[in-house]
């Protein structure tokens, strides 16, 4: 069991220029942190350049904050720079599975049995955990992807262990490629191609996972930069990250258990929960309708330190 | 007789009938309006037909694509006879039907807040959240008065044992309205005695609840209340635009409720309030009754992929500051699945038994449903629970052995995206044949009846679009599956009240005086609109003048032809000798909104020097000559052609249709078919003569309109600059050109110029004479009385530009000022005793031809000012939706 907690400090600084002026921009963020049981945000703030004639804070639909704000004066750039100290405490192996992470694994339910515990009729409705079930813009319900989830969900097989075996075929069969595919890319194609980044993974993970019945979210967040010494660096740390995220009923009460399908691995100490969502849709770090502008240059660049007198959680270990 | 009427109309069926009883005999309700069709004379009845026919095609009334310049459109289908509803019986469907609205309304209220239908089982969360109308951004925003269904729309169908049931629910934005209303125009005006002596229930009244419920609902703007000194709340009809099916709809509504008719970019949201964009300035929204779907409505919030909505129109609800009918998310209730849970929510949320049973609805989500629906799939039809999956509904008694094997796989693989149906049986009612005299036809009927909120509750209209199947047995009925309409006629006992729309009781203060409302689209439109019936009219004057003189066969008419032709190429209608130059020109003007004058200033000189002599051209061939003056009338080559303009003329009209007065309409519709028939013919001279005389005709009633039917707002300022700097760039480049053309000298050249600035009249009145230059400059450059003159052009729109200066702070721009200045204090004295005949590049000739280029000149420029000034906001400014 591994008790450990880091804080990272973590800059996200998105910069967009135009090619002729903006004249009205509307834009929302999720640059915002949650708060979870495993990870506490001690300081945040975002600046945004130029000054914004309107801003308003709320919650959307999943919980997340979301900062909106609006240009209502010409401009050729924008600047939104995102800045936080986050804790993130250690929460594997599963809270509530006891044993080391392969014993809780193997003793989470059947797979089956937790599918017909979502099934319509089944009780008690668990509305949080049913909106994640079903198709969404970016994540399909379709037979393709049940079909490709299957060899790893043999009968009664216990769920996480099941989910973590789709993790690994993932992770096997597909290579990271950022050229491959747009945010535009159909996960139907992600499946014939066998590329993409680790929006892709997601999505596609998140549509074999929905399409055998199981609720399952989209997870948006951060990477450590550079990894500790002697360990490689993750994919993706250069940027925001993307994982997800599924629905396992236990002893002590529902549990979301992460699954990084780009790493594969099981987010622990190393990953920033930033917001989630049935898909990317619904928690892209930055979207916005612009009027005018033409062409764009974008610069995103996430840069993650952990704090240096905290000790920093060594998955594997 | 009776037996004449109903000789091939079936006196036995299976289906229930709407007019005749068990037994054949005529129901009480009918008994009056069927004694007066036996009683009618075929005359009569094609008189009958005709008219509906006729007002149809003159209002333009379509399904489709109004005035699409490629598609074609597809006017709406109308059967005379109404439908009949006894008071009795109309208050069954009235009572169940507010019933169902107030469910409907509160089902919206449960689901976008606290979920207890789905926290409880009553509805499965699978029809909610698998849902792609379910607006997740929605979720937790309240509409004003707890109503998220101002106009709400159920689809009736009657089974044969005389019971209606509820076959769809339209809670999005529902159509078929103002469909109902035109219905009733016409029908009531075929069939006056019988509406007024049956006691049919007026529509007027619900229109002007809508109105009223959209007004008490909106937000106001604070402690002091609305802005300005009227506390009446502008209320905006938002379209999808001209390319939507019910296009024709949206226009005639706004138009009947006096609401402008709005695109999504005629909006905009600055902080948290909505505005349109108005030639002056930014005025606030208060109510937008919208006909676009709601997803389409936020591209920030919803898809981001909508062109067509207003970004940040969500945060305005969420804040109050906007009311949007009906509530942003209503499309959820749109679902094939949800009819089976109704029962079940009526009681858990009214307390109430659902008063009108929905058909026989199973969703495959339950287990048990799935495996009835296999059971009896020969009995069902299979529907997608949700309108996204696009599905036709697959009829099971019509599936053959692989088909059927194919469909329960489906079925199997993914049961909750399927809902199977009892198939319902529709009530038939007669039509009236129009292949035989005096018979009645059987056809299938559905019902669409339309409920209002009011701050008292619902309240039907009294009335509905009956929608009428293409085939006495049809499954469906579907207006884009080529059905037609009928009016309904609900008969009351009480008196009917006669309220109109159009008397309403509007207190001092409430008077309107001008439209500030105007957007800048439509001001753009109306601009446009005006410049392009202009030019329709000078183009086929110019043509009208050629053609007339083709026909004249004899030697003595050939140099005024040549003149004419001349000008004709100078003026760009006709191709210039020099093809290579002309092909140049076209590539880079194919497709823009070409200006004459633009392009006269280069063009001048190349022209002069290039128009041929008239002693070589007199041999020109006539029969060359006749193919290039047909084809610029209607050539689908060229662009330019005089068909070409009247297409844009149509399409810009078609813009802003809700502008215009119901005769406007008919004459753009007119025009429409005259083009239409004229160019499916192979057209002689004198079916051309004749076309252009129609063109004529029309572009004059047209200004008629202009002038004694529109309210002088800046709409129609902006219209009439437009028809002035139109005529203005015309006439000056017409009498430049016909001043320095050599072959203008020839005789009866002068007389042709007099046609073509509509002036032979009054020169007549005036000298006695042949015409002679001097007398004829005065009249069509100088006299300020003459309307086809250029100074009366000049002299009118220095006092629009003025009107304009000083209400909208316009700074004025002076070039053409200058040059009407210049103009003024040419010396006409310099023509005098000058021999025309025989002149060739005489100074006051060309001296006036320039001055005339320069007006030309500055009239073109100043109409890009005008664009830059007051439409740029609307055209190029592209829209992005962006992630990172």
């Amino acid at each position: 069991m591994n008790t450990t907690a880091v804080r990272y400090h973590v800059v996200h600084e998105t910069s967009y220029s135009y090619e002729s002026p903006v004249s009205l921009s509307r834009q929302h963020l999720h640059l915002t942190p949650r708060d979870c049981p495993w990870q506490s945000s001690f300081a945040h703030q975002i600046r945004i350049d130029p000054e914004p004639s309107f801003t308003r804070l709320r919650c959307d639909p999943f919980g997340n904050p979301v900062r909106q704000f609006a240009i209502e004066a010409p401009h050729s750039r924008l600047i939104v720079h995102a800045e936080s100290t986050i804790e993130v405490r250690a929460h594997w192996p599963v809270g509530g599975l006891a044993g080391s992470l392969e014993n809780s694994l193997a003793n989470s339910p059947p797979w089956e049995k937790v599918r017909d515990g979502l099934a319509y009729g089944a009780t008690p409705v668990l509305l949080d955990v049913n909106c994640f079930l079903f198709e969404s813009p970016y994540v399909r319900v379709k037979h393709e992807f049940s079909a490709y989830a299957s060899p790893c969900f043999t009968p009664s097989r216990p769920l996480l262990e099941a989910v973590q075996a789709l993790m690994n075929r993932i992770y096997d069969e597909f290579e990271f490629d950022p050229e491959a595919t747009t945010v535009a890319t159909p996960v139907l194609k992600i499946l014939e191609e066998k590329r993409g980044v680790c929006q892709d993974f997601a999505h596609l993970m998140l549509s074999c996972l929905r399409s055998l019945g199981l609720s399952a979210r989209y997870v948006s967040g951060y990477l450590l930069t550079k990894p500790p010494p002697g360990q490689a660096r993750l994919v993706g740390a250069d940027a925001s990250h993307a994982w997800i995220s599924v629905y396992c009923p236990s002893e002590v009460g529902g549990l979301w258990v992460d699954f990084d399908p780009t790493n594969n691995l099981l987010p622990d100490t190393q990953h920033i929960t930033l917001a989630w969502g049935r898909d990317f849709g619904d928690v892209s770090p930055l979207r916005g309708v612009i009027l005018g502008g033409d062409e764009h240059e974008l610069d995103v660049a996430v840069t993650v330190t952990p704090f240096e007198n905290e000790a920093v959680a060594n998955p594997g270990q | 007789m009776p037996r004449t009427l109903l000789s091939i109309y079936p006196k036995k069926t299976d289906r229930f009938d709407e007019m005749l009883a068990e037994g054949g005999a005529v129901r009480q309700s009918w008994q009056a309006f069927f004694d007066h069709l036996v009683a009618a004379t075929p005359e009569q009845m094609r008189h009958r037909l005709d008219y509906v026919r006729r007002r149809i095609q003159e209002n333009g009334v379509t399904y489709n694509v109004y005035a699409d310049p490629k598609g074609t459109d597809r006017p709406w289908e109308l059967d005379p006879l109404p439908l009949i509803l006894s008071a009795g019986e109309w208050q069954e469907i009235s009572s169940a039907i507010t019933q169902r609205a107030r469910l409907l309304n509160a089902v919206l209220g449960d689901l976008y807040g606290e979920q207890t239908l789905l926290r409880d089982g009553t509805l499965p969360s699978a029809l909610v959240y698998g849902h792609n109308n379910f607006l997740w951004p929605c979720q937790g925003v309240k509409p004003p008065g707890d109503i998220w269904l101002h106009l709400y729309a159920a689809d009736l169908a009657r089974s044969p044992d005389g019971r209606w049931w509820v076959i769809g629910d339209r809670t999005q934005s529902p159509s078929g309205a103002g469909y109902a209303l035109e219905n009733r125009i016409i029908v009531s005006r075929v069939f006056p005695e019988q509406f007024r002596d049956l006691g049919v229930q007026h529509l007027a009244t619900f229109f002007s609840n809508l109105r009223n419920s959209l007004a008490h609902w909106a937000p106001h703007n604070g402690k002091g209340g609305r802005e300005g000194a009227r506390d009446t709340p502008l209320i905006v009809l938002l379209t999808p635009g001209p390319y939507n099916e019910t296009y024709f709809e949206h226009a005639y509504l706004a138009r009947y409720l006096g609401f402008p008719l709005v695109e999504g970019q005629d909006l905009t949201v600055r902080g948290e309030c909505v505005y349109l964009k108005t030639l002056s300035g930014l005025s606030r929204v208060h109510t937008i009754l919208r006909r676009l779907d709601d997803d389409y409505c936020d591209p920030l919030e919803f898809r981001g992929d909508s062109a067509l909505g207003v970004p940040g129109l969500l945060q305005a609800v969420r804040a109050g500051k906007v009311l949007v009918a009906n509530a942003l998310g209503s499309g959820l209730l749109e679902s094939a699945a949800l009819p089976g849970f109704l029962p079940g929510a009526c009681q858990k949320l009214l307390g109430e038994t659902l008063a009108m049973p929905s058909v026989g609805t199973w969703w495959c989500g339950e287990p048990t449903a799935l495996e009835f629906t296999i059971e009896n799939i020969d009995k069902l039809v299979i529907k997608g629970s949700f309108p996204s999956q696009r599905m036709d509904p697959v009829f099971g008694n019509q599936l053959n052995a692989a088909q059927r094997e194919d469909m329960i796989n489906r079925l199997r693989s993914r049961p909750l995206a399927y809902v199977a149906q009892e198939l319902v049986n529709f009530s038939q009612a007669p039509v009236w044949s129009t292949m035989h005299d005096r018979r009645l036809l059987p056809r299938g009927v559905g019902l669409r009846v339309y409920v209002a909120a009011t701050p008292e509750g619902y309240v039907v209209m009294p009335g509905g679009l009956t929608r009428v199947s293409s085939a006495a047995n049809a499954r469906l009925i579907a207006m884009q599956r080529g059905g037609s309409s009928k009016d309904t006629w609900v008969l009351t006992e009480e008196a009917v009240s006669t309220f109109s729309l159009l008397k309403n009781s509007i207190g001092i203060n409430d008077l309107v005086r001008s439209g500030s409302n105007l957007s800048s689209r439509v001001v753009e439109n109306l601009y446009w609109f005006g410049r392009y019936t202009e030019r329709c009219d000078d183009e086929a004057r110019l043509l009208r003048v050629g053609l007339s003189r083709l026909l004249d066969t004899s030697a003595d008419a050939m140099p005024a032809l040549v003149s004419t032709f001349d000008l004709c190429r100078s003026l760009k209608l006709l191709p210039v000798a020099d093809e290579d130059d002309v092909d140049e020109d076209d590539v880079v003007e194919a497709g823009t909104l070409v200006d004459l004058a633009v392009d006269s200033k280069t063009e001048h000189t190349s022209t002069v020097e290039g128009a041929s002599d008239p002693a070589i051209d007199s041999t020109v061939d006539r029969l060359e000559l006749e193919t290039q003056m047909l084809a610029a009338i209607c050539d689908k080559e060229v662009d330019d052609a005089l068909a070409g303009n009247i297409r844009r003329l149509l399409w810009v009209g078609a813009q802003v249709r809700e502008r215009f007065s119901v005769d406007n309409w008919h004459a753009l519709n007119r025009m429409q078919h005259q083009l239409q028939r004229y160019s499916e013919v192979q057209p002689d001279i004198s079916d051309a003569l004749a076309f252009l005389d129609q063109v004529l005709l029309t572009s004059s009633s047209l200004a008629g309109f202009a002038m004694d039917n529109m309210t002088r707002d800046d709409g129609w300022r902006f219209l009439i600059i437009g028809r002035r700097i139109e005529r203005l760039i015309f006439l000056s480049n017409a009498i430049s050109q016909f001043l320095r053309l050599p072959s203008t000298r020839a005789a009866g050249s002068i007389e042709c110029l007099l046609e073509l600035t509509d002036s032979i009249i009054t020169y007549r009145s005036r000298y006695m004479t042949q015409p002679e230059l001097l007398p004829t400059l005065d009249l069509v450059v100088f006299n300020e009385t003459n309307p086809h003159g250029v100074c009366f052009q000049l002299q009118d729109l220095m006092q629009y530009l003025d009107g304009l200066a000083s209400e909208l702070g316009d700074s004025n721009d002076d070039s053409l000022r200058m040059a009407f200045v210049r103009l003024q204090s040419f010396a006409l004295g310099r023509f005098e005793g000058l021999d025309f005949s025989h002149c060739r590049n005489c100074n006051p000739c060309l001296d006036l031809a320039d001055l005339l280029g320069d007006v030309s000149f500055a009239a073109a420029t100043l109409s890009d000012r005008l664009a830059m000034r007051y439409f740029t906001h609307v055209g190029d400014v592209g829209r992005q939706t962006l992630a990172a």
